[in-house]
């Protein structure tokens, strides 16, 4: 019977690291994707997902009060409107901070990220309140899997609705990257910015649509995390950030099933590291990966070589 | 009639001036060659039709309209297409990828007709179709490259050294296809080259850049039986 307990605890832990890495999967693909078209790592993107996550509760909580209960209707109306305005905010900060310093040296469109991450942390505080922010159980249940003495393994229905729209969205977003116009268009940016404008692409129409795409997809990230935790604050852009930061960096930065590969891992390391070491220091484990990716393998498990050079 | 007009035009990099007022015109119909030794200003003046960098001075007259301050996907969209130095295909994409990206501006409708008309043109092409275009050969690439602009169905074509780095029979069949693609398609074309033999057996009339000025026109043959232009780019007989 320690056998089965044994496994099932796996199970378990291996059910939690894959929620979380789909969340970390679907930060970090933003930060791989703007890395890719412009070489430069966007500090502010953590921040844009603390703003998703900030769109989130508000619109859940205004919902409630228009008598809008139906979950599923809810989470869709939620979806659309945080992806709305944290897109808008990530469309935004390339305007302000980027575009205007195009062609300058790397450093300053570096400290302007950084600036603009610290900008956004602060109106959030400013116009939030610096407490956690709550948000009443949207989801509730689950599915049990297997019970056994004492012990039970199950996945709740957050969990599996995390699981299964994150699916579904990086599978789409793949096929938009890899077959339509746009993503042409974008992987065209990447391998060669003038050669893109020749042929009729508007360079920095296609940049804009990548921070576009990158903090939608961090505001699903950020209405996902905010329905798992229940509880989010003004300063949770910064560690996940990282983290997906971590991730896009573990799965070769530039590459997109590497971001997903990356976010995936971090989120099982975290997940089996609290289960089995220490929950204290999980955080700990994930930025040991960064440095030791850094040290070993700076281009990543899916990254190219070729893309490191600059 | 004239469809293409510089005048007067100057390009700065930084403190380096490129071009410094540099006056050539194309007109409608025409094969126009520029030949220079390296660093003449050729790349630049191409670029700087296209609209990066831009001119500091002088004017770009493009079918009557001033093209100055055009970036390039605006000149894209006027129907200039440029084949550039180095060919700057997009390695890590496929060959059909990368003519898919030349009819960005050009009407879906025409596509399959225009991609069946380069793959005729090029028939390698069409073995290397789902190939990643970083694998192709260098000649291979240059076909690739000029496919690939008249994917968007040019008015006019810039060609930067289309012949450079390629074997005497490539080279060959690029030039064919470009007197082809003027002949029978009537398609206006500025051609750079050093390999100036070839290029002026082909061209109606040619320009002879040096530092940045144009110091000698004329017509193609013309300049081809000229003994300074003979002395300075045909030494030992490019043929
Ligand atoms: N991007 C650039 N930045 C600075 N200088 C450049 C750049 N491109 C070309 N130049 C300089 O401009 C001059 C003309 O170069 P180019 O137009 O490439 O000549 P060509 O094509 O005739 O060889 C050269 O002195 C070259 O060094
Ligand atoms: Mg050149």
């Amino acid at each position: 019977m320690d056998g089965a307990v044994a496994l099932g605890t796996f199970l378990q832990h291996l059910i939690n690291g894959l929620t979380l890495g789909a969340i970390y999967g679907l930060i970090a693909i933003g930060y791989t994707m703007v890395y890719g078209i412009i070489r430069m790592i966007n500090f502010a993107h953590g921040e844009i997902y603390m703003v998703g996550a900030f769109v989130a509760v508000t619109a859940f909580t205004l919902l409630a009060v228009l008598g809008i209960t139906a979950v599923p209707l809810a989470l869709v109306i939620v979806l659309l409107v945080a992806i709305l305005f944290t897109a808008a905010y990530g469309w935004t900060v390339e305007r302000i901070a980027y575009r205007p310093l195009r062609g300058a040296p790397k450093l300053a469109p570096l400290i302007s990220a950084i600036g603009m991450s610290i900008l956004l942390q602060n109106y959030v505080m400013l116009t939030q309140g610096a407490r956690p922010k709550p948000l009443p159980p949207v989801l509730t249940g689950g599915i049990t899997l297997w019970q056994g003495e004492g012990f039970s393994l199950g996945i709740t229905y957050i969990q599996l609705f995390i699981i299964l729209l994150t699916v579904a969205l990086m599978t789409g977003f793949t096929l938009l990257i890899t077959r339509t116009a746009l993503g042409r268009a974008q992987r065209a940016c990447e391998q060669d910015r003038t050669m893109a404008g020749l042929l009729g692409i508007n360079v920095d129409r296609t940049i804009s649509m990548t921070f576009v795409m990158g903090a939608s997809l961090a505001a699903v990230a950020g209405v996902l995390v905010t329905m798992y935790y229940g509880v989010i604050d003004f300063y949770i852009g910064f560690l996940a950030g990282m983290k997906a930061f971590t991730a896009a960096v573990l799965g070769g930065i530039g590459s997109l099933p590497g971001a997903m590969l990356g976010g995936l891992l971090i989120g099982l390391i975290e997940a089996f590291f609290t289960g089995y070491v220490s929950g204290a220091y999980k955080d700990v484990a994930a930025f040991s990966i960064l440095i030791l990716v850094l040290v070993l393998r700076p281009t990543g498990l899916l990254g190219r070589p070729d893309i490191e050079k600059v | 009639m004239s469809l293409l007009t510089l005048k007067g035009v100057r390009t700065n990099y930084g403190p380096i001036e490129a071009l410094r007022g540099v006056d050539v015109e194309v007109n409608q119909g025409e094969i126009v060659t520029l030949i220079g030794a390296n660093g003449a200003g050729k790349s630049t003046l191409l670029m700087t039709i296209c609209g990066q960098p831009r001119p500091s001075a002088g004017t770009i007259t493009y079918e009557g309209r001033v093209i100055n301050d055009l970036p390039p996907h605006e000149t894209a969209k006027l129907g200039i297409a440029q084949v550039p130095e180095g060919r700057r295909i997009f390695p890590r994409m496929t060959v059909f990828e990368n003519l898919q990206l030349g009819a960005t501006l050009a009407d879906p409708q025409h596509f399959e007709t225009d991609l069946a008309y380069c793959l005729d043109l090029f028939p390698i092409l069409k073995q290397r179709r789902d190939q990643r275009a970083g694998t192709l050969s260098g000649g291979e690439q240059q076909m690739l490259a000029i496919s690939r602009a008249l994917m968007g169905r040019p008015r006019l074509l810039l060609l930067d050294e289309p012949s450079l780095g390629l074997a005497p029979l490539i080279i060959r069949r690029i030039f064919d296809v470009i007197a082809d693609l003027n002949r029978t398609r009537g398609m206006t074309i500025l051609l750079v080259e050093q390999n100036a033999y070839h290029a002026l057996k082909l061209a109606h009339r040619a320009y002879v850049l040096q530092q940045g000025l144009v110091v000698m026109q004329g017509g193609g043959k013309e300049l081809l039986a000229n003994p300074e232009v003979r002395a300075a780019y045909l030494e030992g007989g490019a043929h």
